[in-house]
């Protein structure tokens, strides 16, 4: 027996190794929002890992990933910053950079991490590494009054896009000195852009606008021509329909050769051609829809509603661009992420206090998790693809 | 008799002005839920401006009543009257004004 101790010490050891071992591909962070809480999920195991408390006011948060794949950054309602690592289960970093924020992205190296903030209204840019502050961007315009800030996305070349709601502007700015932000200024875009998305080739920046008709399309490889209207007549503001949640931009709006966007004040999903920027198809749906969101491989488009409709899913068939099904998941579905290569997609249901797992192919529910009042779903794939 | 009129008017405006609970219920979900997805959940603001009770001091009854039932045209303040009526909408106000429980 002594002469077998040190082998079985040895083969107790590398099991308890290898039992430990956690991988970050399939990873993915799952926003309480009543309770300022994160689950960390795993999703080929369909199962909660761990929850993350005290992460202040989440009711609305947005998370971007490292490029590693092993933090995420949460960026909360009450501007606060928090960078939790996945593999560990446990709050890294936590900063409270602003009085009140809506998003942030991560650059395009990985070593800064933007936030874009409604008080005061600007970009901050932090250290990935430690959060230490690296720049401040105020979104200064007419008579000094500062814009809340919208739609801030990673681009290449070092570069983050954003828009100001309130100016009716789109900002570039070249952090490839970090200590020297070079920041470009595009005015006059639109009437209130509410959120941007840009192609996941990092080329083309799309503002929706919430006051005016239509979209500002913005050529990162031609910034010299400028802003471009796409769709300047669709839907005349006093022809809108009440919006009572405001629709989010994002790059999953691409599919096949077209983007798919909300309409706003309609209850239309917008079919746009990649290519002449022209109007192919309004797709009617159910309510104002809040997330138009491709399949990775694009073959499905999903869409999600504003109340009175948020109990709602509806699913596009992309080759036919026609409605393929309404699904009734619960009460209040408020968000949505597929897998990274698509076969299933997480939807939140925040009344019913769980979270569903789909199979997009059947169409069919295959799991479900419990969370307290969910919002944002977000998964580690985000970290190496442009604008997440 | 016109004093006992008179009474008889107001009491029956103060009944009817009051939302059943089951009914307050629905009305503190759709604040914390609808209303908060652009004024925040906790009321500090995010679209739309804080509704704390400081930030709606001075503000009369009627504008705020007013601006809950038919939005504010230009701005992303939708009008909530399908989902309401004016007792519900100032009900709410009352609720606002108290501040968070």
């Amino acid at each position: 027996m002594k002469n077998r101790l040190p082998l079985l010490l040895g083969l107790l050891l590398t099991f308890n190794a290898n039992a430990e071992l956690r991988a970050t591909g399939d990873l993915g962070i799952i926003i309480e929002r009543e309770a300022g809480s994160a689950l960390i999920i795993d999703t080929t195991e369909h199962k909660q890992l761990s929850r993350i408390d005290k992460l202040g006011d989440l009711s609305h948060a947005s998370v971007v990933f490292s490029r590693d794949q092993r933090f995420a950054y949460i960026f909360g309602r009450d501007g606060g910053l928090s960078k939790i690592d996945l593999l560990q289960d446990k709050l890294d970093k936590r900063i409270v950079q602003a009085g009140n924020s809506i998003g942030g992205a991560i650059s395009q190296d990985g070593t800064l991490i933007a936030v874009s903030n409604y008080t005061p209204g600007g970009v901050k840019i932090f250290s990935a590494d430690t959060l230490e502050l690296v720049a401040d961007i105020p979104a200064e315009y007419a008579d000094g009054k500062l814009s809340k800030v919208v739609g801030l996305v990673d681009a290449p070349d070092q570069r983050f896009v954003f828009s100001l709601f309130d100016a009716g502007e789109i900002w570039t700015v070249d952090m490839s000195t970090p200590k020297k932000p070079k920041i470009e200024k595009f005015k006059n875009v639109g009437k209130f852009p509410y959120d941007g998305l840009i192609t996941s080739d990092g080329r083309f920046y799309i503002a929706g606008l919430f006051g005016e008709s239509g979209l500002s399309l913005l050529d990162l490889w031609e910034p010299e021509k400028g802003i471009k209207r796409i769709l300047p007549d669709y839907v005349k503001p006093d022809e809108q329909l009440p919006v009572y949640k405001m629709p989010h931009l994002e790059g999953w709006a691409v599919a096949d050769d077209y983007i798919f966007v909300p309409a706003i004040g309609k209850n239309e999903v917008l079919v746009i051609d990649k290519q002449s920027w022209k109007l192919v198809k309004a797709i009617p749906v159910a309510g104002q829809p809040v997330f138009v969101m491709a399949r990775p491989d694009g073959r499905q488009v999903w869409v999600n509603f504003a109340t009175p409709e948020n109990n709602k899913l509806q699913v596009i068939d992309v080759k036919g661009l026609n409605l393929q099904s309404t699904l009734t998941p619960g009460h209040a579905v408020l968000h949505m992420e597929f897998t990274p290569r698509g076969e299933n997609v997480w939807v939140a249901v925040r009344d019913d206090d769980q979270v569903l797992v789909y199979d997009t192919h059947t169409l069919k529910e295959i799991a479900h998790l419990p969370a307290q009042k969910p919002n944002g779903v977000f998964f580690t794939s985000r970290a190496n693809k442009i604008g997440f | 008799m016109k004093k006992i009129l008179l009474l008889l008017c107001v009491s029956l405006n103060c009944l009817a002005a009051e939302p059943t609970s089951v009914r307050q219920a629905e009305l503190r979900h759709l604040l914390k839920n609808d209303c908060g997805a652009c004024h925040g959940l906790t009321l500090h603001g995010g679209m739309g401006p804080a509704l704390l009770p400081e930030t709606l001091k001075g503000k009369p009854d009627e504008f705020l009543v007013s601006t809950i039932l038919n939005g504010r045209k230009g701005t992303p303040m939708p009008p909530w009257k399908p989902f309401m009526n004016a007792d519900d909408a100032h009900w709410l106000v009352n609720i606002l004004r108290q501040g968070p429980q």
